[in-house]
């Protein structure tokens, strides 16, 4: 089990880790809007991160961290 | 990155193994790169290799006009900005004068292959102890999208409106096999960042390229295909598609020269 961090102020919103998250638990929050006015990616199912840091790998911005 | 080391503090009784965080050799500052753009990955794969190198207080950084330009304000090594085109010129300069230090340069197609194919080609020839670091995009983005020497036949942009007709614009460019004929090449690798695999597969490209360059085999390039969702007008995963359909036929991924591997391996 693993703890995803998305730092807001990076975030853009373009959804990549998203598309590449092999469990599914990465979403992007509609009800947030960041100070760029982007809706961030968040994790939704912490429980369920194994880890794989493929997020974070596509991250453009580099505002994921990632620790077990 | 501050954010990492605050939060491992906040759980401190469990201390957790970060698995992944922002490296050093970026600065805290957001980049200006639309959402999805892949310039950011590649940028995060040159500046974990300055980390793992530990090459930072030695390194020199040169971007040249176009969307790269902006890199020197995301790294934490120095850099110096060059006119359009010619950061093999300045590149060489800085290494010849300073010859321990280690020199990169962050150029795009429509810099690097078009107005800047003199210099690239002379520094290449010449055997330049630099790394360059190629973006492909096939397309000029911070412009608003002409046609570049890599645009692909048939391919829209603003300038070739009906698709890239080759009877009067002529064929892309391939640099990478276009480069790997000289003899001062030491490595020239065409990567991609479409997926984590070759995310992994980039950075180590990159590394074995700083690598090279510190042990002073010669010129190295690393071509990284690259996305432009805006100009492309797709979003971030649909690009990443157009990318493999139409780019991958075109420009093979592969090492087109390597002085360690021998000559012609591929």
């Amino acid at each position: 089990m693993a703890r995803i961090e998305v730092d807001m102020n990076y975030c853009k919103g373009c959804g990549l880790c998203v598309d590449v998250c092999p469990q599914d638990i990465m979403q992007l929050n509609s009800e947030i809007m960041t100070q760029k006015g982007y809706h961030p990616a968040t994790c939704v199912d912490q429980d369920a991160c194994t880890g794989c840091t493929s997020c974070a790998l596509m991250c453009p911005d580099v505002a994921i961290t990632i620790e077990r | 990155m501050t954010t990492t080391t605050s939060s491992a503090t906040a759980v401190a009784p469990q201390k957790g193994k970060v698995l992944f965080a922002r490296t050093p050799a970026l600065t805290d500052t957001v980049t200006n790169y639309c959402p999805g753009c892949t310039h950011g990955i590649i940028q995060r794969l040159v500046a974990e290799t300055i980390d793992e190198l530990g090459i930072e207080g030695t390194t020199v950084g040169v971007c040249p006009v176009g969307c790269s330009v902006t890199a020197y304000d995301f790294y934490s090594c120095d850099m110096v900005q060059a006119a359009h085109g010619r950061a093999p010129a300045v590149a060489t300069g800085l290494k010849r004068s300073c010859p321990g230090n280690t020199v990169f340069t962050y150029q795009g197609d429509g810099d690097l292959a078009s107005i800047g194919m003199a210099e690239t080609v002379h520094a290449a020839t010449r055997g330049e102890k630099i790394t360059v670091i190629f973006i492909n995009n096939a397309i000029y983005g911070m412009t608003g999208g002409q046609m570049a020497p890599t645009s692909l036949p048939g391919q829209v942009t603003q300038t070739s409106p009906y698709g890239r007709d080759i009877e009067t614009a002529g064929h892309p460019i391939r640099v990478c096999e276009l480069l790997s004929t000289l003899d001062g090449v030491a490595l020239a690798q065409r990567v991609t960042v479409d997926s984590p695999k070759n995310v992994r597969a980039a950075k180590k490209a990159v590394r074995k390229a700083f690598e090279y360059q510190i042990e002073g085999l010669g010129y190295t390039i690393i071509e990284v295909l690259a996305t432009c969702p805006t100009n492309w007008g797709l979003t971030p995963t649909a690009a990443f598609g157009w990318l493999r359909d139409n780019m991958l036929p075109y420009y093979p991924l592969g090492v087109y020269k390597d002085v360690k591997a021998g000559e012609g391996e591929k």
